[in-house]
């Protein structure tokens, strides 16, 4: 079988495996369906990470997704989830553009400072606006697919199955790009940008195309995690928000489309169960679990799935 | 219509308070290029440790002066314990992964110290104001200043001019930046860089834990102090350029003065004004305002 | 080979892990009465709020489980002789992380209600869901009054009073005490909770002193920790009074930093969360400081035996005290158990939960801070009176002169006006 064809197989097993799980077990669903979301944030986060770049601010597009979405429905009455999602993810994608063309310039921690300072920025203009509630947000109501309300037992094992199929596409997308000549220059920046523009490629050029898909997949997850939730505040914008999909995503490991949805669905489940089993001590857990992911799978979770060899 | 005198004075104040708050940070990451996302838990025990003991030597009814120096005792009990204890214990291990992945083990030990200050501490807050109100006022402009304000300003420039004195002037220093300038040549030259590790994570520790000592008498102790103080750190190192000591004075000068100017002249803006400045400053300046050298890459 | 025997180890512990996990909540018997309890365990919130809350919550729930508690609640042990059972979850984290939490509990710890949340941006977040998973929610201290003057619900109960009433009834207090005020500043912390203080508290003032100057109105990020500059420019606004809703360290640290340089002595301040400093710094707020409690609550209760008794079972297990947010807990569980053996009108059987919300609604009952009537929301938000005074020490000790408190009529709108169109036409004369 041919390496796609393996991943397209891979992604479609994993798709059927969550609606199964998710249809029999409906407590998880909630839980599984925001950190789908936020998963997607991930995702974009893992090809910066492979382009050698890390942003502690992919909380700015994750929160302007939010907004966008929550904002149309809101104050224009607009729920139905497929537009509230489009919407989020573009709005992200037209504000990275603008901003990709100073973000590109910009490496190591310094592109990570920089994005976090505009992150940080947004924030205290949500914080400043009353009119959007400032730091208590507001509240969304539930979104509709074709007409049809997503609350309820089935409504959300549809949104959950909508988190699924976005996440599946997300990955599947990502996963083709990875393929094309642009995608391949991923590994090349990072591992040495001067030969890059030897070879006649535009470095920058590479990386704002990059930064912008990573930000709109930001922006989407917002917008799902908002319509998931019900609820938008400024928070989705707090260095600490883009600080945890940063941790979740090295956490995950970047050796495959599907780590960023694995390590941000284990990442939820391990918190849960802190807060749940130890609600005085759960960062104590959380920290001690990070700590030993670090030392024993250097690689990230995802090499506990993939063979020695096939991991790079 | 307002005088200028107290813009400036409140500026220097907080920027005194910023610099020995980030100090230490820039120092860790200079030598060991690990942005140390603890730094503000270290900067709690440090606060919680001068409570603690300063508690005790007022309740013992000691001499109330010698209380400076117990505080600043505190901050180097806990640098000299937690110091060697997180870097021969943790960090040693993970010397030659990736920078993101050292902040994270960071971060882990961030979260990890959060629960271990509420367990030996609990969640109440603790206390030691006297040293504060004890050297009496100065009025300046017409506005009351406690002295302490400016014992801070004076700490901050000795410990400033003191970090500078040891890099440039003494042998351990020379070598010290000979071994930032080229680890592996400074290995092949026979000199050894663990010590010297082990000794600048210790001195970071300890400078977090004198900034949080030092404010613990204008504050109360209380779980979760640590962490406005990391993002704090990180801009004024960020401003100033990652790794440079003049660089983390002029960006703590930048933020005090500029927050100093907001608060008085424009309280709406006070919120984001740092995050403001740190974006223009590397917009202008994408490498901070006083650069480290250039990392090899060929 | 080494790599697929990690690969194994690893398959095995996460399988363990999630099998671990009560994916299905275990079967137990339906005797006991299980109630999550929300409240911030950990971050700069647990000091002052989230852990006096849960301390009252383990002594009332003790308590109560034991048949020591005092009248009116002295009659059945437990809730109507089912007993309680708590499960404590840390309200840190955001909305999200709650939202997620408190489907967990409804749906994983089965619980019977849940009682909690301090912040306001996790009630907003929570209102909702208690209504889509049909699970009676009592909210205790979160003061935002969006919660039932934006929307209403059917599972969702405050037993605390909004917000407005700290504000109006601080606004009384000077109007009353400080008649001569003319300038006001403020300082807030920037975010909700800080701005909404500040706007009600103005709106107010404008009422009361229709000529009243704002000299500055300060706004600090929250825990922001240094406040050197904003006392400098609070000195020099030279305002008469000056307000704040600052609450735990940021209090704290506002009193330890402004009195010595004289903030309290040139402005009256006005602390409307004051209380929750009085136990530790109590010898460090200066004389002639208004402080209050955002409440009945603590040395604004009322001398009632079940207030004695309160005071008591926590003094003698926390060796402190209890502050206002333990007073706000206390009153949450017993509206509660008032509702719960309401709806059982004498019998000993469970009523169902629908009972219990009908019999919750506009009921009247009384908290160790005394009488509290469901009255706004159709029945679902608590109106409750409230009390300033001023802070003068006599000899070493903390007393308080010019105590006055205030009915719920005074200080709270009526049913279906929001409380910031109904400030606008305040009335100062009684």
């Amino acid at each position: 079988m041919n390496p796609r064809d393996r991943t397209l197989v891979t992604l479609v097993a994993a798709l059927v495996v969550l609606l199964a799980v998710g249809a029999l077990l409906p407590p998880w669903q909630f839980l599984a369906t925001v950190a789908l979301a936020k998963g997607c944030a991930v995702l974009g986060l893992m090809l910066l990470l492979r382009t050698g770049l890390v942003s502690f601010g992919q909380g700015l597009y994750f929160c302007l997704g939010a907004y966008s979405a929550g904002g149309l429905g809101q104050f224009l009455g607009v729920t139905d989830a497929l537009v509230l999602l489009a919407a989020g993810c573009l709005v992200a994608a037209v504000v990275a553009v603008v901003l990709g063309f100073l973000l590109a310039n910009y490496r190591n921690i310094f592109f990570a400072m920089l994005s976090l300072a505009l992150s940080m920025i947004l924030y205290g203009l949500l914080v400043k606006s009353q009119a959007l509630g400032s730091t208590d947000g507001f509240n969304v109501a539930p979104p509709t697919l074709a007409g049809w309300a997503l609350s309820g037992h089935d409504g959300r094992f549809f949104l959950y199955a909508l988190a699924c199929v976005v996440a599946f596409a997300g990955a599947l997308t990502l996963d083709r790009y990875f393929k094309t000549p642009l995608g391949r220059l991923a590994a090349a920046i990072r591992d040495n940008e001067l030969r890059v523009e030897y070879m006649g490629a535009s470095v920058r050029q590479a990386i704002h195309v990059k930064y912008v898909i990573a930000c709109a997949l930001a922006g989407l997850g917002g917008a799902l995690t908002g319509l998931t939730v019900g609820h938008i505040d400024p928070e989705m914008a707090y260095w600490t928000t883009s600080g945890e999909f940063v941790f979740v995503a090295i956490l995950a490991g970047t050796g495959s489309v599907a780590a960023p949805f694995l390590g941000s669905v284990l990442f939820e489940i391990v918190r849960s169960v802190a807060y749940q089993h130890s609600p005085n001590t759960w960062q104590l857990a959380l920290g001690t679990a990070m700590l030993l992911v670090i030392m024993f799978l250097p690689r990230g979770l995802w090499s506990i799935f993939a063979t020695r060899g096939k991991v790079a | 219509m307002r005088e200028l005198l107290p813009v400036v004075i409140d500026g220097a104040i907080y920027a005194s308070w910023l610099f020995v708050v980030a100090i230490g940070l820039t120092l860790i990451y200079g030598v060991m290029k690990i942005l140390n996302m603890a730094h503000g838990s270290l900067y709690a025990l440090g606060a919680y440790a001068a409570a603690s003991l300063g508690g005790a030597w007022f309740a013992g009814g000691h001499s109330p002066y010698a209380s400076y120096a117990i505080l600043v005792l505190a901050a180097l009990i806990v640098g000299l314990i937690a110091g060697p204890l997180l870097e021969r214990g943790l960090l040693r291990f993970m010397y030659g992964k990736d920078e993101i992945v050292l902040l994270l083990v960071t971060y882990a030990v961030f979260l990890i110290l959060e629960d271990v200050i509420k367990l030996i501490w609990g969640v109440d807050p603790y206390f030691i104001a006297q040293p504060y109100g004890m050297l009496g006022n100065l009025d300046f402009a017409g506005l009351t200043y406690p002295v302490y304000s400016f014992v801070l300003i004076a700490v901050a420039i000795f410990i400033g001019i003191g970090i500078a004195w040891v890099l440039q002037r003494t042998r351990p220093g020379k070598l010290l930046l000979v071994v930032i300038h080229d680890r592996e040549v400074s290995l092949a030259m026979g000199i050894n860089v663990s010590l010297f590790y082990l000794t600048t994570f210790t001195a970071g520790a300890m400078l977090a834990a004198i900034g949080g000592a030092l404010t613990a008498p204008t504050v109360s102790v209380v779980p979760g102090m640590g962490v406005e103080v990391i993002v704090l750190a990180f801009a004024v190192v960020v401003i100033g350029g990652l790794g440079s000591l003049p660089g983390a004075a002029l960006g703590a000068l930048i933020v005090g003065l500029v927050r100093s100017a907001a608060v008085h002249y424009l309280p709406q803006v006070e919120l984001f004004s740092i995050y403001l400045v740190m974006a223009l400053v590397l917009i202008l300046r994408p490498k901070g305002l006083f650069a480290g050298f250039e990392a090899r890459k060929i | 080979m080494k790599s697929s025997l990690w690969q194994c180890t690893w398959l095995t512990a996460i399988a363990a892990a999630l099998a671990w996990i009560p994916s299905t909540a275990a079967a137990e018997d339906a005797k006991p009465f299980r109630v999550g309890i929300v409240t911030f365990l950990s971050g700069a919130a647990a000091g002052p709020f989230g852990v006096p809350a849960r301390n009252a919550a383990e002594v009332v729930v003790e308590a109560l489980n034991a048949g020591t508690v005092v009248a009116p609640y002295g009659n059945t042990k437990g809730i109507g002789g089912a007993p309680l059972e708590i499960v404590f979850v840390d309200e840190a984290g955001g909305t999200t992380k709650q939202v997620t939490e408190y489907r967990n509990l409804v749906q994983q710890k089965n619980v019977d209600a849940v009682i909690g949340y301090i912040s306001s941006g996790d009630c907003l977040a929570i209102a909702p869901v208690a209504d889509e998973l049909k699970k009676l929610t009592v909210f205790f201290d979160c003061g935002t009054p969006r919660i039932f003057e934006d929307a209403s619900y059917k599972y969702l109960f405050r037993t605390g009073a909004t917000a407005t009433i700290d504000n109006v009834a601080a606004a009384l207090y000077l109007n009353e005490h400080k008649k001569n005020t003319r300038k006001i500043a403020g300082i807030n912390q920037n975010y909700a909770w800080g701005q909404d203080s500040w706007n009600d508290f103005v709106a107010a003032m404008k009422v009361l002193v229709p000529n009243v100057q704002i000299a500055t109105s300060q706004m600090p990020k929250l825990l922001a920790g240094q406040y050197g500059a904003e006392i400098s420019a609070l000195l020099s606004a030279d305002a008469d009074v000056v307000h704040s809703s600052f609450w735990g360290g940021d209090l704290d640290a506002l009193i330890l930093q402004g009195a010595p340089r004289g903030l309290f002595k040139k402005s009256t301040v006005v602390l409307t969360a004051g209380e929750t400093a009085v136990q530790k710094l109590g010898d460090q707020i200066p004389d002639g400081t208004i402080i209050g409690a955002r409440g009945p609550f603590d040395m604004f209760a009322p001398d009632t035996e079940l207030n004695r008794w309160f005071r008591k079972v926590y003094t003698d297990r926390y060796n402190v005290p209890p502050s206002y947010p333990s007073y706000k807990m206390a009153q949450a569980i017993f509206g509660l158990k008032a509702a719960y053996e309401k709806a059982q009108a004498g019998g000993k059987a469970a009523p169902s939960q629908e009972q219990i919300i009908v019999a919750f609604e506009h009921l009247t009952f009384e908290g160790p801070g005394g009488k509290v009537t469901m009255g706004l929301g159709k029945g679902h938000q608590a109106v409750q009176g409230t009390a300033y005074g001023t802070v003068k020490h006599v000899g070493d000790k903390f007393t308080l002169t010019n105590v006055t408190t205030y009915t719920a009529e005074r200080v709270t709108p009526p049913d279906g006006v929001k409380s910031e169109d109904w400030i606008k036409g305040l009335k100062a004369a009684k």
